[in-house]
């Protein structure tokens, strides 16, 4: 019973590679992104809507973040970023931050077995945000992994975790201030170009789509320099509830809106 | 050989003909996604009728000192439509917002301010304000008008002030980290002139959701709502704008 059990399910799943396979072929004839972010809210939501305990939303959550990073690895988005952690998110109870911070430390191990998301897609990993204010452990834990996989080319993942926009502008300031001490002869002041380098993202291109789960329509302070011309969309689904279908969802609105961006883009 | 060829051939026929197949099925779901989008906004422009004319009675009630300050984002394209901004303006002025930011990425709607304010019965420029009339309940509109050189531009010329302030302490001997914080910052983009506060609201009149290169450092937990095109603009799409938002509640990140 057993076995057949495993046989059917094995089936299935065959299945239903080959079709998400088929869509994705479809797909492929328009634009894809080259860049797709995710601020990855409502798993506190999804525990609380499930009857889970303290923690159980953000664990369910992560499965949904390996399924989406498939999907859009699979359909050829070559960049990905997520909303791990906000700086704003240290102001929870220290029982919660403590409970995710366990649960990066463990998944951020994870990225370094073989066999993980990063070994399977050759992703390259980035954290990107404020790592100071990060426990030494999970720092630690953090370079190691951009160490490990900075050998990488097929995809890129930057995990935003203890990041906010505000922060990153104002880090870009600071380090292109410290050029400029350093190059004190150079009367010329900053440039875009110069604040632009010192971004945290500034290693990898501008996102073209941002899905922001459970239906809110802000930002909360994430990559709000980098999307003038980025496709916004909001999806009702709570973050461990976002499936394939939003992805591909995602991706059609980015076809749609594609033509658009490309002249505004043109014009700068 | 021949075979060969012919095989080659044939492969080659079978792979363009279904590429062809597949670029068919692309084009049917977007032509099927359109028939939707239709459907909706038909849909929509029902909905904002009934809202306009008083027939759905939940909107009748806005808790609108909830909305302190509204941003609007046009595409520059349509801004060169005064009469239309105008409009839109009367339509808030009536529901009693009276601070809000007008943003198009070009510039233009700050070429026509003058004129915008002028055919607006009681309406001045937000930099015409002073410190207690910021304080004090508003008794006209005050528009700011912004543009793309007041968002990353603004951050660039804020940099170079407070690189200027920080040389002027005299330190060299390394940067102190200490001296360039959030507020440092605020306060080098209110003395370049980016001096506007962080809307409560941002509605974007453009064929897409997205801000547009609205200034980055005010948009942190601003709500960003899609209202299609400017030429389609609605009283009614505009209320039930407003009233959702003042449902909202923030956790701003706790």
């Amino acid at each position: 019973m057993d076995k057949a059990n495993e046989r059917a399910s094995g089936l299935l799943g065959r299945l239903s590679g080959f079709m998400r396979s088929c869509l994705f072929k479809v797909l492929c004839m328009g634009p894809i992104p080259t860049h797709f972010s995710f601020i990855m809210d409502g798993n506190r939501r999804y525990a609380k809507k499930m009857d889970m305990g303290e923690g159980a939303g953000h664990r369910a959550g992560f499965f949904a973040l390996v399924s989406v990073l498939k999907y859009c690895y699979e359909v050829g988005v070559k960049y990905i970023s997520v909303y791990a952690f906000s700086i704003d998110n240290f102001k929870r109870r220290p029982e919660e931050v403590k409970t995710i911070m366990d649960l990066i430390l463990e998944k951020t191990e994870g990225l370094l077995e073989e066999g993980s998301i990063a070994d399977q897609y050759g992703v390259r990993v980035y954290f990107v945000g404020n790592l100071k204010l990060l426990s030494e452990q999970v720092r630690i834990a953090a370079e190691k992994v951009m160490e490990a996989t900075a050998h990488n080319t097929r995809c890129v993942l930057l995990i935003c975790i203890a990041y906010t926009s505000c922060d990153e502008i104002v880090n870009s300031v600071r380090e292109c201030c410290k050029d400029k001490m350093e190059e004190i002869e150079d009367e010329e002041g900053d440039d875009l170009v110069d604040i632009e380098k010192h971004m945290y993202m500034g290693v990898a291109p501008d996102p073209d789509i941002l899905l922001r789960s459970s239906g809110e329509k802000r930002l909360s302070n994430y990559q709000l320099w980098q999307t003038t011309h980025c496709t916004l969309y909001s999806p009702t689904a709570l973050w461990p509830e976002i499936s394939l279908l939003h992805v591909v969802w995602g991706i059609l609105k980015f076809q749609r809106s594609y033509a658009y961006f490309e002249k505004k883009k043109k014009m700068l | 050989m021949d075979s060969k060829q012919k095989v080659r051939g044939f492969s080659c026929s079978i792979h363009q003909i279904g590429n062809l197949g597949l670029q068919l099925l692309w084009s049917l779901v977007h032509l099927l996604i359109s028939i939707g989008y239709f459907v909706v906004a038909a849909a929509a422009a029902v909905e904002s009728y009934l809202i306009s004319s008083g027939l759905l009675t939940r909107y009748k009630v806005l808790n609108i000192s909830k909305l302190k300050y509204l941003a609007i984002v046009i595409e520059s394209d349509d801004a060169v439509q005064t009469s239309k901004v105008v409009q839109l303006l009367r339509w808030l002025e009536v529901m009693g917002v009276k601070r809000m930011c007008l943003y198009d990425a070009q510039g233009v709607l700050k070429k026509s301010k003058a004129s915008i304010v002028k055919m607006l019965d009681n309406a001045v420029l937000f930099e015409e304000l002073d410190e207690k009339d910021l304080l004090e309940k508003p008794k006209c509109m005050a528009l700011e008008f912004a543009s793309m050189s007041d968002g990353k531009e603004g951050v660039v010329k804020a940099a170079n002030l407070l690189f200027a302030k920080y040389m002027e302490l005299g330190n060299r001997d390394g940067l102190d980290d200490e001296f360039f914080t959030e507020a440092q910052v605020g306060e080098a983009l209110r003395a370049v002139g980016c001096k506007g506060p962080e809307p409560d609201l941002l509605l974007v009149y453009a064929p897409v959701r997205c801000h547009l290169g609205f200034p980055a450092w005010r948009t942190r937990y601003t709500e960003i709502v899609h209202m299609g095109s400017l030429k389609s603009m609605r009283l009614g799409s505009l209320t039930k704008a407003i009233y959702k938002f003042t449902r909202v509640r923030q956790n701003y990140g706790k």
